[in-house]
């Protein structure tokens, strides 16, 4: 599997990152440098076997669903780039 | 009593008891020997302020609590990956730039709780991704060591870079680390410390930011085995906060150094037989199990054959869960925002935010991470990924199905490399640092680095030994006895 530029291009796309486009192809050759190390896990066996969804065989916890936390507006906000008003505040979303 | 700085945290503990020093005059050692070590670039935020207040506050607490936990008033660093309330806390990001949490990490709260002293921040790799510290938005932290009289300046290693560089260097007691793929491990070998990583669910990852979270451990970055005990058994705790916390009690580590390997079987895995591995690391290794053997432990021969896979399955594994935990840096919550054009709108926001903010190791290992979670790759990627972990897993279950106690190899494939050597190489050359410490995260095991020699050139080599789940302090005992065998006590010349 190679990677072109275009791929690299909805990579960089699908992770919010902005790429300027004469970065691409020297991204899309790291990216395959990386992927071709990883195609050595095609050689193993993984018939049968289960993918690992927790490293300790212990279940998950429930508790209460009870509210445990909250009233901390100021504090949430404090560190927003830009906050007014008790929200957080984005450029326009929707036309 | 002079050079306070240098002490071990068990020392330092014994010398407050017996009344021979303060925590104040413990945290001033600390804070004069970070102020005249600006070129090790360490200590990325200091907090002379915090730490004698606390300090202060320990003094009191020695004199009235004939109880009070073996941390108190011990001055320590704290990596930069910890959520320290009100203090800086970056993750070595510049997406993180003026980031001031309004809480604090569980972990560095048990430390203060047992009365540990904060002297401040420590450098490391951006969001730990790395093996060498040069991914960092506060510059390299800078190792001790130098090869012989060469002024080369060489890596601490990574990503708990300036924690390494601070203990070897004597700039604090002890530190934290931790530790996704060798990140406690790794920089403790090229500094000559000793770094243990304990099982997966034992240190609360409650205010760490995270990074891959199914294998992220905090640990601790000491002068000895005995202190890792002490700082270990401070850290570790229960926590509700954290889901994949381990409920179960915290032995009392030091006490069960007892450093007696008699009778204890030790494996040799043979695939951590690399080819084109130098021959110093052969060495060492063959050292450290003529020690183990002469201390009366019986050495077996093992084999966890999936070993080849593991550095391959982690880098799947590691950048997937990254670019799902690091998607909350958009710059509406914290951090960094970027500057917009007219007419932006809240994508190129988010594009421009996390170009700026993160540094060019992150953003590839959120891009892999994101093409091998994407449509069509998922199966083939993520999931393959997660059924050799499994394998990988089950090798080191099989090993101790068979009665194995640990298990003993290198801790790194080199001694520590000048900064700057491998800028040219392709990414996967850097990754091969973790080759004998990943596997213990994708299998959530306990690891310790234990520093046991030196290179021709006179740079620190390290062994590791990995335990079996949750029994961190047999591990702790097997590593006292391979530490007390190899005797290791040389420094670093101070250049700096």
């Amino acid at each position: 599997m190679s990677i072109d530029e275009n791929t690299a291009a909805r990579v960089a796309k699908l992770a919010r990152i902005k790429v300027e486009p004469e970065a691409l192809p020297a991204l899309a050759q790291e990216f395959n440098g990386i992927l071709g190390f990883i195609e050595q896990l095609s050689e193993v066996d993984v018939e049968g076997v289960e993918p690992m969804t927790s490293v300790t065989p212990q279940r998950l916890k429930r508790r209460e669903d009870v509210v445990t936390d909250g009233d901390q507006q100021d504090k949430v906000l404090k560190n927003a780039p830009d906050a007014r008003e008790g929200f957080f505040a984005v450029p326009k979303v929707v036309e | 009593m002079s050079d306070l700085n240098k002490l071990g945290l068990a020392e330092a503990r014994d010398a407050l008891r017996a009344g021979e020093t303060t925590s104040k005059e413990l945290t001033e050692a600390c804070l004069t020997a970070i102020d005249g070590a600006g070129a090790l670039n360490a200590f990325v935020h200091r907090t002379p302020e915090i730490a004698m207040e606390q300090a202060t506050q320990a003094d009191a607490r020695l004199k009235s609590d004939k109880e009070a936990p073996a941390m108190c008033g011990l001055p320590i660093g704290i990596k930069d990956l910890f959520c320290t309330k009100g203090v800086p806390s970056q993750a070595g990001s510049r997406i993180l730039e003026g980031f001031l949490p309004e809480y604090e990490s569980t972990v560095s709260q048990n430390l203060f709780d047992a009365g540990a002293v904060m002297l401040g921040k420590l450098n490391m790799d951006e969001f730990a991704m790395g093996s060498s510290n040069e991914t960092s938005v506060y510059g390299n932290a800078v190792n001790p060591w130098r090869r012989g009289n060469d002024d080369v300046a060489l890596t601490p290693g990574g990503s708990s870079g300036g924690s390494a560089a601070a203990v070897a260097a004597d700039l604090c007691l002890a530190a934290t680390g931790t530790d996704t793929g060798g990140s406690i491990r790794q920089p403790a070998a090229f500094t000559g410390i000793t770094g243990i990583k304990p099982t997966y669910g034992r240190c609360s990852r409650w205010g760490v930011v995270a990074f891959a979270s199914s294998l992220d451990q905090a640990g601790p970055m000491t002068k000895s085995v005995r202190d890792a005990a002490i700082m270990l058994e401070a850290m570790c705790s229960y926590d509700a906060k954290d889901s994949t916390s381990a409920e179960l009690p915290v032995p009392n580590f030091e006490a069960a150094l007892t450093g007696d390997v008699r009778g204890k079987k030790i494996g040799i895995p043979k695939e951590y037989r690399m080819e084109g591995m130098p021959e110093e690391i052969e060495t060492l290794w063959a050292d450290g199990i003529a020690m183990m053997k002469d201390a009366g432990a019986d050495i077996v021969d093992i084999s966890l054959p999936h070993t080849k896979y593991a550095l391959p399955a982690y880098y799947v594994i590691a950048p997937a869960e990254a670019s799902s935990n690091l998607a909350r840096y958009d710059g509406v919550r914290y951090g960094h925002r970027a500057r917009l054009d007219h007419g932006d709108g809240i994508t190129e926001m988010y594009e421009k935010t996390r170009a700026e903010g993160f540094g060019p190791e992150v953003q590839r290992r959120v891009m892999i991470g994101t093409y091998v979670l994407s449509a069509g790759f998922y199966d083939a990627y993520y999931n393959r990924a997660r059924k050799v972990r499994s394998l990988i897993k089950k090798d080191f279950e099989d090993v101790f199905a068979q009665g194995i106690d640990c298990i003993l190899t290198p801790a790194t494939p080199s001694a520590a490399f000048g900064l700057g050597e491998m800028a040219d190489a392709d990414p996967v050359q850097m990754y091969l640092n973790d080759v004998f410490t990943v596997t213990v995260n994708l299998a959530g095991l306990p690891g310790i680095a234990v520093p046991t020699g030196t290179d021709r050139q006179g740079l620190p080599l390290g062994l590791q030994l990995i335990g079996r789940p949750w029994e961190e302090a047999d591990l702790l005992s097997s590593a006292y006895a391979l530490e007390t065998a190899a005797g290791f006590v040389a420094k670093p010349d101070k250049w700096w």
